[in-house]
């Protein structure tokens, strides 16, 4: 997909009004995740209830990309076990390198359209922050 | 005029836009041919060899370091000394003469608008030796006033690092009465001229620095050369900095002398085409003429600023005034992010920086995370500065803004 159209078809809507920006009271699992090039920062919250993603949120402030993304990845997650949005999340990384199958990015539901970042290796880092973030926090919390 | 782009291969045969001469210049054909030349006549390791290609490398590297040393006006060619840019020239001072020099209680001063190339080894030299260092701090368009510099520098000075042309808001630093307090208070005077060689005449005599330093591939020479110059009484008295190769007098098991200035600087096999390059790059400014090419940036910068102060959601960093920007413009459009900016800005070919620009205290001093930068150079066209500003007018749009 050429750059605009991605940022026209999906980057903007997720980036000016996303669904899962704000503030989640009560979540167990916060965790700030930074790329330091892009000054991209967010901090990603989840209430994480028996194994299972309960909600998620997140805060913060970057590029388009990266904004946009975990917005698209909390949608993701949310009401899915951890052991799921970690394979999901592989998923995604996967795809970002190039190594993802097709019937696997079509798990990713809408942020498989992020899948042409692999050829933007400047914004892979913003791409991934989210989800990264969210790797890290379901490990930590040890669900 | 003369079609300066035909000059540049990398023009040929396409429309990119390239904004970004103030990260790394375009190359003359020039360049290449002349680093061609040596590497197909002469390629020898210089200052070695008794045979007539390495005597001729020998020359090649010389005549470039006297090039050199003309280009900025240094009294004698000894006082140039070749490295790999302006990051090791300046890493060079502070773990020679800053290590000699600057002991604990200490002050080293530096601007608020340094690279960080020109405020680490410094931040890291006063770390290692207990001495304090202070920022001489600028007013949001960046100036650095008289009463700033006087209040900053103290008997306790000991070396005032100054960059000479900011990388983000373009901005001249008042180096000659930069260099005139600090030489009242017997501080040495560094120079970051990364900026400013490739713009403008450099005469590190009449500018009052001590050391200057300059990077190769920023005047279109190529990448992994640049120049140290310092007063030779000051690099006398410098231990050397690497050690190795090609920079002694005798050696023996458990000691050695050194070489004489600037050998004694230049460990290890040296960047010989690197240099016989920046001579040739030297050469093609003398051409052109500096006069030719500040007119031709003044002109470009005055259109580019001018285009871009009529989209209201455009805000530029820096001076008011278009000649003082040295070519670099620092901007943001409202409600986007600059990396967003820039990449939208590529899928049109146009070719501009994003991001903190190796200055983070000073973008932080500003209050902005980020910014986009437009910067020129004279083989850029009234005709890209205008194609730049209409992209740049859709840039909220492709973003997903209404207007």
């Amino acid at each position: 997909m050429e750059l605009k159209q991605l940022y026209r078809e999906i980057v903007n809507e997720h980036n000016l009004h996303p669904e899962y920006k704000r503030e989640l009271p009560g979540a167990n699992a916060v965790l700030n995740g930074v790329n330091p090039s892009c000054g991209d920062d967010i901090t990603l919250q989840m209430k994480v209830k028996d194994g299972v993603v309960e909600e998620a949120a997140f805060t913060g402030s970057g590029c388009a990309i990266s904004q946009a993304s975990a917005d698209m990845m909390c949608a993701l997650v949310e009401g899915r076990t951890a052991a799921e949005a970690q394979r999901l999340g592989d998923i995604f990384m996967r795809m970002i390198r190039g190594e993802a199958s097709p019937e696997e990015i079509e798990e990713l539901d809408e942020a498989a359209a992020l899948q042409d970042i692999s050829h933007m290796p400047a914004r892979v880092k913003c791409a991934v922050l989210g989800w990264r973030t969210m790797q890290a926090i379901l490990s930590e919390t040890n669900t | 005029m003369r079609d300066f782009r035909e000059d540049f291969p990398i023009f040929r045969g396409n429309s990119t836009i390239y904004f970004d001469s103030a990260a790394t210049a375009q190359r003359p054909a020039a360049v290449h041919e002349a680093m061609r030349a040596f590497n197909d006549t002469v390629n020898a390791n210089p200052l070695r060899g008794l045979y007539d290609w390495s005597v001729r490398a020998t020359e090649a590297y010389e005549e470039a370091r006297s090039t050199a040393a003309r280009f900025i006006g240094a009294a004698r060619p000894e006082e140039v000394i070749f490295t790999r840019n302006t990051t090791e020239s300046l890493n060079l001072v502070a773990y020679t003469w800053g290590e000699e020099n600057v002991g604990e209680g200490a002050e080293i001063a530096v601007t608020i608008l340094e690279h960080h190339s020109n405020l680490l080894p410094w931040q890291m030299l006063a770390k290692r030796k207990g001495a304090k260092l202070v920022f001489l701090e600028c007013l949001p368009d960046g100036t650095v006033t008289e009463e700033e510099i006087r209040s900053k520098l103290t008997d306790r000075t000991k070396l005032v690092a100054v960059g000479q042309v900011s990388n983000v808001l373009g901005v001249e630093n008042p180096v000659r009465s930069i260099a005139a307090a600090a030489h009242e208070k017997g501080a040495v005077v560094v120079v970051d001229g990364a900026q400013s060689a490739p713009h403008r005449p450099v005469d590190v005599s009449e500018l009052g620095a001590d050391f200057f330093a300059f990077s190769g591939h920023k005047l279109m020479g190529p990448m992994g050369i640049g120049v140290l110059w310092g007063r030779m009484e000051l690099l006398e008295k410098m231990p050397p900095f690497l050690t190795g190769g090609e920079m002694i007098e005798q050696v023996t098991r458990d000691s050695a002398v050194w070489a004489e200035v600037p050998h004694k600087f230049e460990a290890g096999t040296v960047n010989a085409s690197g240099a016989v390059g920046l001579k040739a790059a030297i050469e093609y400014i003398g051409e052109i003429g500096f006069g030719v090419i500040m007119e031709k940036e003044r002109t470009l910068t005055r259109l580019l600023i001018g285009e871009m102060q009529r989209i209201p959601e455009v805000r530029i960093y820096g001076p008011e005034d278009p000649q003082a920007h040295n070519g670099i413009v620092s901007f943001n459009i409202e409600g986007c992010h600059p990396h967003d900016v820039a990449s939208v800005l590529d899928s049109e070919g146009i070719c501009v920086r994003a991001g903190h620009h190796c200055a983070q205290p000073l973008l932080a001093h500003l209050g902005v995370s980020s910014t986009a930068r437009a910067s020129l150079y004279f083989y850029n066209t009234e005709e890209e500065v205008l194609r730049f500003a209409e992209a740049l007018r859709k840039v909220r749009r492709w973003l997903g803004y209404g207007t």
